[in-house]
């Protein structure tokens, strides 16, 4: 089926880009959650915890993503399940992400001067206790910045997940190309779409910053 | 039931394993190679050169950090036939990557231009040396010491993107992989042993931009320069 | 029976032993300023008092509570011992009342409006009521120590330990905290402070206490130990400060 490319085409586009959205959703609020704990765990957990999270942040940081997508695709269901892409695409981005994040976040965490723990300590906080309303909020602060420049990330890897046919915005291009045999035109629509979703969060990002300030990523 | 790992039948395949490692490694080195030098005159563009460049250099950069690079990719396969350029997939991918790295090194040497201070280019003009000659030997070495990790972290997440380029089918390791997996049937193994390439890979890299570290900042520490006398007394240090 | 008493404590870096065999006792209502130069050891012994570091020998007696080298659980004990640092450490996201507030209701469970009345209350002590909603970047450096002394006596503490408050102050903003100790001490507040601030010592301290090479050298009342220095150490360090 030979159809040209043009506003007819937008539609299947953004019905693609909305997966994006939803995918790189899922994965910030999964690795969210599994960054928060690694980075607290790698600052105040018991040594051999510490060197296992910082094991698996050395680990992942080494393997692209592509690698950890077709092991949770391909790889995970010899083991007996079945893996939806959906679902290989949402554990294989997390378990990357995460990898980033917590690292982004222990580097929060530890900018806190030692003195904050100590006046906490002082005034006889528990450890949940000082982290709830002594070192969390502070740490969140600076993190804003970072963290929202890493959701620039996070929308940009999902794009790999086209390449085990998961249809997000990449996938989208891919078939749409397929049908039209316009590829320029096609990539180049798609390419715009990433940067309305992404341009917005990297310029809030660097101003969260306080100026512009080298960012490095994929 | 419990699956049974046979990395036997992958292991067989060690041929097509050793060819993709070379082939990422061709791959990524040139783009890396060609990827840094874009990245440096996009810098320089930046903190030196005329105004309307430095909007193109910024379009530049916002443009390729805001989009994927498996889109890059595919842009480059495709549009470079529209303007008469056709170019293996090979070639696409490393001018793909050669961009995007263009993109992130060009802001990470910018800010290591901006961390020097003001004076060090001061005594450089004041010298007679062109603005040029004074980036080339008064701010590139202390500059690139402070980005220095900022940027071998980069060029990590290079060589590991350019994994994407076998969505076109050009030579690397993972493409080397998917065709083991498809011939072997053995998945799990056959990422497996193609992940811990990778992070091997990565290893070697990062022992490789130690050695150059060495080598780059090393030999221009002063403080050796003046065990052996050779530096004259009251000549200031470079600060990184 | 003594607020605070140390039985021969030792702290140790590998080799280097910072407190080594400290005894002291310090009755209820006591003001005891230790004195000694950078390096004795002052800070590390006030450090040990509320648990902020392991000591390694010895044990500690402090109003109620035993300090034993492995002794973990001090937050019963940090509730009843109030700690002011000379970087004032004040938490930077909040402002004056909830410095303040967060500890008596967080560690104490105290109800808000209590906590507020207490707040209200301590601030007037330091002389800062009007400053109740200021972030700590709006105060100066006396006034964030101002707070920091009123948060921690809004815990009720029952003894005080002070680590040289006044020596990142200006002279002027040192007179402030200065008289604000000195009021606390008036009103009958145990403390131990740690302090340079020689002519201080003598007027508000009832007892001092000189530390030298991770011991206490000499201890006696401020006015004898000042006029008649018994060691020639404590002599060659009280000397500048006479002139
Ligand atoms: N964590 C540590 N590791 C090793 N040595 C330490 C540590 N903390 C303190 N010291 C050493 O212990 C000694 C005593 O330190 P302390 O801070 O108690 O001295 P101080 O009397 O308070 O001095 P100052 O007047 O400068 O505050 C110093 O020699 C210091 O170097
Ligand atoms: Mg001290």
């Amino acid at each position: 089926m030979i159809q040209s490319f043009g506003f007819s085409s937008l539609p299947i586009l953004l019905h693609g880009a909305l997966w994006t959205l939803i995918l790189s959703a899922s994965t910030f609020v999964a690795a969210g959650i599994f960054s928060l704990i690694f980075a607290l765990l790698r600052v105040l957990g018991p040594r051999p915890v510490r060197l296992l999270i910082a094991g698996y942040i050395e680990l992942v940081q080494a393997t692209p993503l592509l690698i950890l997508l077709f092991l949770a695709y391909y790889g995970l269901s010899f083991l007996g399940y079945y893996f939806p892409p959906l679902a290989a695409a949402v554990i294989s981005l997390t378990l990357y992400a995460t990898a980033f994040l917590a690292d982004i976040w222990r580097g929060c965490i530890e900018a806190i001067p030692k003195q904050q723990w100590e006046a906490a300590d002082a005034l006889a906080m528990s450890t949940p206790q000082k982290l709830r309303y002594v070192i969390l909020p502070q740490a969140f602060r600076i993190s804003l910045g970072p963290t929202v420049g890493f959701l620039v990330q996070i929308v940009k890897n999902t794009s790999v997940t086209a390449l085990i046919s998961f249809v997000e915005l990449t996938r989208a291009g891919q078939l749409l190309n397929n049908m039209t045999f316009q590829p320029f035109e096609v990539f180049l629509t798609v390419a715009a779409m990433y940067f309305i979703i992404c341009y917005p969060l990297s310029y809030y990002s660097e101003y969260l910053q306080g100026g512009k300030r080298a960012r490095s990523s994929t | 039931m419990a699956y049974q790992m046979h990395f036997g039948p992958v292991l067989d395949r060690a041929p097509e394993f050793v060819d993709g490692t070379i082939n990422t490694i061709l791959l990524s080195g040139q783009g890396i190679v060609i990827g840094l030098a874009i990245g440096l005159a996009v810098a320089i563009i930046r903190v030196e050169g005329p105004r309307w460049l430095d909007q193109i250099a910024v379009a530049y950069i916002e443009i390729i950090r805001n989009t994927p690079l498996l889109v890059q990719v595919f842009l480059f396969f495709f549009g470079l036939p529209y303007i008469g350029l056709r170019l293996s997939a090979d070639t696409s991918a490393i001018i793909a990557i050669s961009f995007n790295l263009g993109a992130y090194s060009a802001e990470i040497f910018r800010a290591g231009f901006l961390a020097i201070p003001k004076s060090q280019i001061e005594a450089g003009l004041a010298l007679g040396l062109t603005r040029l000659q004074t980036i080339r030997y008064v701010v590139i070495v202390p500059a690139l010491k402070v980005v220095f990790p900022a940027l071998t972290g980069q060029l990590t997440l290079t060589l590991l993107g350019s994994s994407v380029v076998c969505a076109i089918s050009a030579n690397e390791l993972t493409l080397a992989a998917s065709k083991v997996e498809s011939l072997t049937f053995r998945s799990l193994e056959t990422f497996l042993v193609a992940g811990a390439i990778y992070v091997t890979l990565t290893f070697v890299f990062r022992f490789t931009y130690w050695l150059i570290s060495l080598w780059l900042f090393h030999r221009k520490d002063p403080a050796r320069f003046q065990i052996a006398g050779a530096l004259p007394h009251g000549q200031e240090r470079v600060e990184a | 029976m003594p607020a605070v008493q140390l039985n021969n404590i030792k702290k140790c870096y590998g080799a280097l032993c910072v407190l080594d065999g400290i005894n002291l006792s310090v009755e209820p209502r006591d003001v005891v300023a230790v004195i000694g130069q950078s390096g004795s050891g002052k800070s590390t012994m006030l450090r040990c008092i509320n648990g902020l570091e392991q000591i390694q020998g010895g044990s500690i007696d402090i109003v109620g509570h035993r300090i034993e080298p492995g002794t973990h659980s001090l937050r019963s004990l940090r509730k009843e011992v109030g700690m002011v640092f000379q970087s004032y450490n004040l938490f930077p996201h909040l402002n004056v009342a909830e410095n303040i507030m967060l500890a008596p209701r967080v560690v104490k469970n105290v109800p808000k409006q209590e906590a507020w009345e207490t707040a209200q209350m301590v601030l007037k002590q330091v002389g800062l009521a009007d400053k109740v909603g200021a972030y700590p970047d709006e105060l100066s450096g006396g006034q964030q120590q101002r707070v920091a002394i009123a948060r921690s006596l809004a815990m009720k503490p029952k003894v005080m330990l002070f680590d040289e408050v006044t020596s990142a102050l200006d002279p002027q903003l040192t007179g402030e905290v200065l008289k604000t100790i000195a009021e606390l001490a008036a009103a009958g507040m145990t403390m131990i402070l740690v302090t340079h601030e020689m002519g201080f010592a003598r007027q508000v301290a009832n007892r001092t206490v000189f530390m030298y090479k991770g011991q206490i050298w000499e201890e006696g009342r401020s006015e004898d130990l000042f006029a008649a220095p018994k060691t020639p150490e404590l002599r060659s360090f009280i000397a500048p400060n006479l002139k």
